[in-house]
């Protein structure tokens, strides 16, 4: 019996088989290698915190190559030594403080590791064209949509360093970064930035080291402790403490287009929510003691018996 | 009835492969394909990367199409093709997500693309529709390694002269700090890290390749 290869019955068969075949081999081959690729972007985000922190050792780790993602996993937890979520005034959210001795459970909604800032972007964009940003209802609506801002707080050798993590709208697809800011809440210590899509060799240069290391040294406050956003400007131009470089030829993404895309943008919302947590922490914290300034060389002017005369200006 | 078995590489095997790299070139000839040639271009890297995973597809594809072509009813064939194509793409695109993470974030969206290059379509349609396993492999690689060819020989230029790099390596100096070429007020060329600058470098490549191939330039051609 010779099958009519042109019949409908034939066609019909031969495209159920081909699907079937097809969708349960790439199932197949696609939980199979998802666990390394969970593995890898799970270790890549380490990575980047780590990077971004500013740490002399990190980058000589750097540089030497030895910051691959695995050592990332590994070191992970000798830095980041706290993880909290804050809520939009700056606030930390009930049961978000973990430290290095939890282990970052993947499930864990609470754990400031698992806060995924990148699937959260289209519903802070609808919400901030529908209600003034920073009004009860804004607040309101951020809360209900689960909009958080996750910190990660390292402690090495005496010093705090903070590192923010958000995420924004490039020309083309979803673009993020990591800044880490000195323990006085204001001043960046270094930075990292990533995309999913921008044009290679444009927009993909803000993982540079040349746009980053630009971000070194600036500030998100001014002198009477206000919130100051940092300006992208367009390259070759001298720079204040509060403008980076952009990227020739990559206006959108680094710069913006004036709405809702851009580094620019995307620096701009979320730092002023972290301003907000560091200053309320400055002031809460106890100022180093007066006493080890007035008590010095400079400053005696004569001892009587055991009393010590001081000239304070 | 008995054929004649073909030796693996005979001269007509040999044209398979050595055709597409010149005389009946996917780029420059054919003129399929030139999406990629203008978007992946910008770096060397990628341009081989991308190069290497295309020619995969190619030659997984033609083999496999050329393997079933008995079988492939005709109301469907496209689909059955694309169907193909398709699938190979995201086995690569999730091999190198698990495997070169980095790569793959380079590439980020290219890779899926592979699956609108008119090439790979094109010579399923083609050639492994009507022709043998073996043939097809290798019209397969020929067709890869002609489209890897421009792609490199563009992303060089636009590497070299839009970056002053290749393959990342500062051939130049170092822009920034203004050393070597750049300390006599040398810059990088802009346009070249965009797409115009792919369609130029390619006119200009056709118009060498048909200088130096005077059979190729069509007669009838105003």
């Amino acid at each position: 019996m010779s099958i009519n290869k042109e019949g409908n019955g034939y066609t019909l068969l031969f495209a159920i088989i081909m699907v079937v075949v097809v969708g349960g081999l790439l199932a197949y081959i696609s939980s199979s290698l998802k666990p390394m690729q969970q593995a890898n972007v799970k270790n890549e985000k380490m990575q980047n915190i780590l990077q971004a922190i500013g740490l002399e050792e990190i980058k000589e780790l750097q540089d030497s190559g030895l910051l691959t993602r695995e050592k990332a996993g590994e070191i992970f937890n000798d830095y980041i030594t706290e993880r909290i979520i804050l809520n939009y005034d700056g606030e930390i959210v009930a049961g978000s403080r973990k430290t290095n001795l939890d282990s970052i459970s993947e499930k864990d909604p609470t754990d400031a590791f698992n806060v995924d800032v990148r699937k959260y972007y289209n519903n802070l964009t609808k919400i901030e064209k529908k209600y003034e940003e920073g009004s009860e209802e804004f607040k309101n609506a951020l809360t209900e949509k689960g909009i958080t801002y996750p910190l990660f707080v390292c402690e090495k050798d005496g010093q705090k360093y903070y590192v923010t993590y958000f995420s924004g709208k490039g020309l083309w697809d979803d673009i993020w970064g990591y800044i880490s800011f000195k323990e006085d809440g204001r001043t960046i210590n270094g930075s990292v930035f990533d995309h999913k899509g921008e044009t290679p060799g444009l927009g993909s240069k803000i993982k540079t080291k040349v746009f980053n290391d630009d971000f070194l040294g600036k500030v998100i406050t001014d002198d009477n402790n206000e919130y100051r956003p940092i300006k992208v400007i367009k390259p070759g131009k001298v720079r204040n403490d509060y403008q980076v470089q952009g990227i020739s030829g990559a206006t959108f993404t680094a710069i913006g287009d004036g709405n809702n895309m851009g580094v620019q943008r995307m620096m701009e919302r979320s730092l002023v929510v972290y301003q907000k947590y560091f200053s309320s922490v400055k002031s809460t914290s106890i100022k180093t003691p007066v006493i080890s300034d007035t008590l010095s060389m400079d400053t005696l002017q004569m001892v009587i018996d055991s009393t010590a005369v001081l000239a304070i200006k | 009835m008995s054929e004649t078995k073909e030796p693996l590489f005979s001269k007509k095997n040999k044209k398979l492969i050595s055709d597409p790299l010149n005389l009946n070139n996917p780029v420059t000839i054919q003129v399929l394909g030139i999406c990629s040639a203008l978007a992946v271009t910008v770096q060397m890297d990628n341009a081989i990367v991308m190069s290497i995973a295309v020619l995969f597809v190619l030659v997984a594809g033609n083999l496999i199409v050329s393997l079933m072509r008995n079988m492939i009813p005709t109301k469907i064939k496209i689909i059955v093709q694309l169907v193909i194509v398709a699938a190979l793409v995201i086995i690569v695109d999730q091999v190198l997500k698990a495997f070169v993470y980095d790569v793959s974030k380079n590439l980020s969206v290219f890779v899926g693309l592979i699956i609108t290059n008119c090439i790979i379509m094109g010579r399923l349609e083609a050639f492994a529709l009507g022709n043998k396993p073996w043939a097809s492999i290798l019209d397969g690689v020929g067709n890869g390694l002609g489209y890897g060819l421009i792609l490199v020989v563009v992303a060089f230029f636009k590497e070299l002269f839009g970056s002053g790099s290749l393959l990342g390596f500062k051939v130049f100096g170092d822009s920034v700090a203004q050393t070597g070429l750049y300390s006599i007020g040398y810059e990088d060329n802009g346009l070249m890290l965009l797409p115009p600058s792919s369609l130029i470098l390619v006119a200009l490549y056709i118009w060498i390749q048909k200088k130096k191939t005077p059979s190729l330039i069509d007669e009838n051609a105003s």
